[in-house]
């Protein structure tokens, strides 16, 4: 299957079928800061997925100015 | 995995809430989390009239969607940095997202171009008077909202700052003992005399994963590239670890800000109470004599218990 990775873009073929998390696992990515759609529809961790599907694993993780709310 | 509530097939699982979500679900979720978060901070009432800060991410785009849905009265204002590329995409993202989604609802968007006034991105900006991109680039967007809301008199800002915000912001400054910022760090500021706007973060309670979700789900069209300047930034790292943590031990991000918020609301106890408590309790154990608080110590109890059973 087609996986699109970001931060740097780049999408690499991976073989199916594959348990979405034992896909984390495989790229040693960390839930928490993911989300896997395929196509365009949200899956959760226990989905199996195939060599067919169009995978997206997108990072949910943004930077930013600490103090930006503060009165100051 | 199927939906904690209706059974049919999830689409999100929310390990820290012990829950799994479908699409109608999960929106309801989201929803009731906001409304918790408005309700217990006293962060505005359904007549206010409500500046939304919206800088094209996840996080502000799906708030002013939520507080829309919700039936608030909100307007929103974006800055555009003038950083290259990012700046132009972002700004697209808002434009769309206010013609298609709030304009029909009848939301305004304002718009602030720093080129405009300056004569120049932020970058520029802030090489010509020495200062870091990213400091400057925080005192333009507050002093910005601050004129756009008091101009034209919003009743309160609301900024789109997530849980993981709260809680990274939170490690950083216990880490290294900034008790001058903690105070600061309350998800509702009120106004103050000298002409600050009252400042609210209405999503405090969902974490980044939960907005990002909420936006794909909803066809949020966000900008997901990060500002380039925030490569490498302190955050970052704090969020990393607080996740880590998390994925081990769901509910971690939760209990350490939130359990912050309410240690802030409580009274502090007076710092001899405890060993007061201690002294009432306490009495010698009946068979060795030292402190205990029931008639028979641990320690002699534990004692007796591996007599009875060995040998
Ligand atoms: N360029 C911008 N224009 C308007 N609001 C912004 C902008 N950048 C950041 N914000 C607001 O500040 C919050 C925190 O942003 P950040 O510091 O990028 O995580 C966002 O959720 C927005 O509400
Ligand atoms: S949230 Fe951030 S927008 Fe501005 S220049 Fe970019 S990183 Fe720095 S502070």
């Amino acid at each position: 299957m087609q996986v699109q990775l970001s931060h740097p873009a780049r999408t690499i073929e991976i073989k199916g079928p594959k348990k979405a998390k034992d896909l984390f696992k495989e790229l040693n990515l960390v839930v928490e800061a993911h989300l896997i759609i395929r196509g365009d529809e949200l899956v959760t961790e226990d989905e199996m997925l195939y060599d067919q599907d169009q995978i997206e694993i997108r990072p949910v993780i943004s930077g930013g100015s600490p103090r930006f709310m503060s009165h100051e | 995995m199927n939906c904690t509530k209706c059974k049919i097939r999830a689409v999100i699982d929310l390990p820290r809430h012990n829950a799994a979500f479908c699409k109608g679900c999960f929106n309801v979720y989201v929803h009731d989390q906001v409304s918790r978060a408005i309700k217990s901070e006293k962060m505005f009432k359904k007549d206010d009239r409500i500046l939304v800060a919206v800088s094209g991410g996840k996080d502000s785009l799906a708030l002013w969607d939520i507080l829309l849905k919700m039936s608030y009265k909100a307007d929103a204002l974006y800055v555009d940095l003038g950083i290259g590329g990012y700046s132009e995409v972002s700004h697209a993202k808002v434009v769309q997202f206010a013609e298609t989604v709030a304009a029909p609802m009848g939301a305004v968007l304002h718009v602030h171009t720093v080129e405009q006034e300056a004569g120049a991105g932020i970058k520029e900006l802030a090489m010509l008077i020495h200062r870091p991109t990213c400091s400057t680039c925080g005192t333009i967007k507050r002093y910005q909202f601050n004129r756009v809301a008091l101009e034209h008199k919003y009743d309160v800002m609301a900024t789109g700052h997530n849980l993981d915000d709260e809680a990274a912001r939170l490690l950083g400054n216990v880490l290294r003992w900034q008790e001058e910022y903690l105070d600061k760090q309350s998800p509702s500021l009120p106004a103050s005399l000298d002409g600050f706007a009252k400042k609210v973060k209405p999503l405090f309670r969902l974490s980044e994963r939960e907005l990002a979700a909420y936006s794909v789900l909803n066809r949020i069209d966000y900008i997901v590239e990060e500002c380039p300047m925030a490569k490498g930034a302190r955050t970052l790292l704090y969020k990393e670890v607080l996740n880590r943590l998390e994925t081990e031990s769901p509910g971690t991000k939760q209990a350490f800000y939130c359990g912050f918020l309410d240690k802030q609301r409580k009274p502090e106890a007076s710092p001899t109470t405890m060993a007061e408590k201690d002294q009432a309790m306490l009495h010698p154990c009946s068979v060795c004599q030292q402190p205990t608080t029931a008639d028979v110590c641990s320690y002699c109890k534990m004692m007796a218990r591996a007599k009875t059973h060995s040998v």
